[in-house]
């Protein structure tokens, strides 16, 4: 069983990195967002170390989003979610696996790229640590909540933009503690702990959630 | 030999195995006698002390930058006009390693920012239009890695590849045309270098030194990418067999 | 894997919102080899994908006994109109793939061999052709054993020396205990035990 999972993970990340150039799109994608943004509110660097927290957590909520219509897309249209049903596993621990495989390709290179980009944004090192930080903790979690959102669309025979729309909502939550949390540290005097265990918090919660909705999604998508 | 042969891939891989020692080590001595003469013998700036001599390789690095880009378009055009199977390769081989000289050009210049301009980086005309030209690299690799046919991967890249030519002239005469942080072309100016000679001459070097080294990479990576066509064709045959 | 029965009663399919066949009845157990032909629409694939559980019937009901504690899924190897294979992966990885998630103990290499791609486990499944493709997703039978196999149009895509490869795998899998149940619309190269036919009133 736990063999069986690792190979649906290990599967998952290597297709998203060897394949179609997906894990690096995404990446692209999660620089050129942080990048456009002082075009449109100005080059002002005291502004920028203020809400760079913020620019960084929308950069990399859009950037999971757009990434994960194909999680479910492809093995459907190949063929493979119907041997995956046949697998014998639980459902809800394949959903699991295969959204793990997608955040070590996608989600984690944001987070590992995250104080680099912060540099330009003028964020202070103890902000920068702590923006990094909750991504680490909030990344899984915009992941998983996509997760639910790829398996709808994909038993609906959609994707693109209808999965960002559905799940936009969703990843609000995460949006606020994690950004609350960056933020306590630049401007304070709010700490940074509670906000941050409660991302935490959300990642585990939408772990549970996206296992057992992605699998009603994945079934309700049979035919 | 008639550059018309050196289109020929395998007449490329013969010469250019043949071209590469010689390119390396011109890379190499260069290399050793411009930072000899940019780290040892030029003088400290009377303003900036030794900060100064990061000059010698992001200065190299970021006109690399743009020569990349500009030999990329070349490329584009010998794709487009002439549908000529090298001139896909020179694009796809080329893009990564712009790219690398491009970021490091970045980081050259974000490290000399710091103590200069008290910050590693500013949204200024110059910095900004060179980190569009690394997103423009970077999204180019991507649209190579994302097309599986080399033949409608190349005529797509080559098409982008022109479109982004324009920024090009706005990164060089960025510093021109906007007041910014960035200092003013001291080396290509109409009315001559204003830049002192003790700087001038390991500046040269190391900017010749690193233009062989680029070629160098730039030569190995088109072997690589005839190479990697060769064992796909291969594989395609072997799989027919 | 002997002594179990795939028995199925009154069962009707339905696909589209249109009830393709009703009141299905058939029963077969180890070494048999159950074809089903009929014409196209007349609802072969909805009756293979109901039997590996991958669609629920519209009333009546199949079942594989004793059940498999996990499901009949977990007996089943499905080989549909797709071969589930990724690309960029070569015919080694791809097999391994599977293997790993059946809990199979087939060797890679040997299933390779047995569906005539011997030495060229190595290479990437996108230079494959059509036909070898569809061996490839013939080989994943064998490198994890399962006692029934659901064939959907097998054949497709294969030549002659191909066909005659997968009459020789299907009569091994059924003088091994195995169960074969195939949508066909050319004759196999075995001589199915039983027929089921679909579209029209079954004898």
């Amino acid at each position: 069983m736990i063999a069986a999972l690792l190979a649906i993970a290990g599967q998952t990340a290597r297709l998203q990195l060897r394949s179609g150039g997906g894990a690096l799109v995404g990446l692209v994608f999660f620089l050129a967002v942080v990048v456009i943004i002082p075009f449109g509110v100005g080059p002002d660097l005291n502004l920028l170390s203020r809400i760079g927290p913020a620019i960084l957590w929308i950069a990399a909520l859009l950037a999971t989003l757009l990434g994960l219509d194909r999680l479910f897309q492809d093995d459907r249209v190949d063929g493979s979610l119907d041997l995956l049903h046949l697998s014998g596993h639980p459902l809800e621990l394949i959903v699991l696996a295969k959204a793990a495989g997608h955040w070590l390709a996608t989600g984690l290179p944001l987070v590992v790229a995250a104080p680099f980009l912060g540099l330009l944004l003028a964020i202070e090192p103890l902000a920068l640590g702590a923006v990094t930080l909750t991504l680490l903790a909030g990344t899984p979690a915009l992941t998983l909540v996509g997760t639910v959102g790829a398996a709808l669309t994909t038993a609906l025979g959609r994707g693109g933009l209808l999965i960002a729309v559905l799940v936009l909502p969703f990843a609000i939550p995460v949006l606020i503690f994690g950004v609350s949390a960056a933020a306590s540290v630049i401007v304070g005097p709010a700490p940074f702990l509670p906000p941050f265990l409660i991302l935490v918090a959300l990642s585990l919660i939408s772990a549970v959630v996206a296992a057992v909705a992605g699998a009603a999604a994945l079934r309700a998508g049979l035919d | 030999m008639p550059i018309r042969d050196l289109a020929n891939p395998t007449r490329f891989l013969a010469f250019s195995g043949r071209l590469l020692p010689w390119l390396w080590a011109a890379s190499a001595v260069g290399l050793a006698v411009g930072l000899y003469l940019g780290l040892y013998v030029a003088p400290a700036d009377f303003k900036q002390g030794d900060m100064v001599r990061i000059m010698f390789i992001h200065v190299p690095f970021a006109w690399l930058s743009m020569a990349c880009y500009g030999v990329m378009a070349i490329a584009a055009l010998g794709t487009l006009v002439w549908r000529h199977p090298l001139a896909d390769v020179l694009q796809k081989s080329a893009a990564p390693i712009g790219a690398a000289f491009t970021f490091l050009a970045l980081v050259t210049g974000s490290l000399w920012g710091k103590p200069t301009w008290g910050t590693y980086w500013v949204w200024d005309a110059r910095l900004t239009s060179v980190l569009i030209l690394f997103i423009i690299y970077l999204g180019l690799i991507a649209l190579w890695q994302a097309v599986e046919d080399p033949g409608k991967a190349a005529r797509a890249a080559a098409i982008l590849t022109l479109v982004g030519t324009v920024n090009l002239p706005i990164i060089k005469f960025s510093v021109d045309w906007w007041n910014t942080l960035h200092q003013p072309a001291s080396v290509f100016r109409l009315d001559g270098p204003t830049i002192d000679p003790s700087m001038l001459w390991p500046l040269l070097i190391m900017a010749l030194a690193m233009t062989i080294l680029f070629a160098a990479l730039l030569v190995m990576a088109m072997r690589n990418e005839i190479l990697r066509r060769r064992v796909r064709a291969m594989q395609i045959v072997a799989a027919g067999g | 894997m002997a002594g179990f029965r795939l028995i199925a009663e009154a069962l009707s399919g339905r696909r589209g919102g249109r009830t393709v066949f009703e009141g299905l009845a058939f029963a077969a157990g180890p070494g048999e080899v159950l074809a089903v032909t009929g014409p196209n629409g007349a609802g072969k694939s909805t009756l293979l994908r109901i039997v590996a559980g991958l669609l629920a019937p519209a009333s009546g009901k199949v079942a594989l006994e004793p059940t498999p504690e996990a499901g009949i899924g977990t007996a089943v190897h499905y080989l549909g109109h797709q071969e589930a294979l990724k690309p960029s992966f070569t015919i080694a990885e791809n097999l391994g793939f599977w293997r790993r998630l059946y809990a199979g103990t087939g060797d890679i290499e040997d299933a390779v061999e047995d569906v005539g791609l011997g030495g060229l486990s190595h290479l990437p499944v996108a230079t494959l052709s059509a036909g070898q493709k569809r061996r490839v997703a013939i080989a994943r039978l064998l490198v994890a054993t399962r006692p029934v196999w659901l064939l959907d149009e097998p054949a497709t895509a294969l030549d002659a020396a191909a066909e005659a490869m997968l009459g020789g795998l299907i009569d091994r899998h059924c003088a091994g205990g195995g169960l074969v149940m195939a949508a066909i619309h050319r004759p196999l190269p075995v001589e199915p035990t039983a027929t089921i036919a679909l579209g029209r009133v079954s004898p």
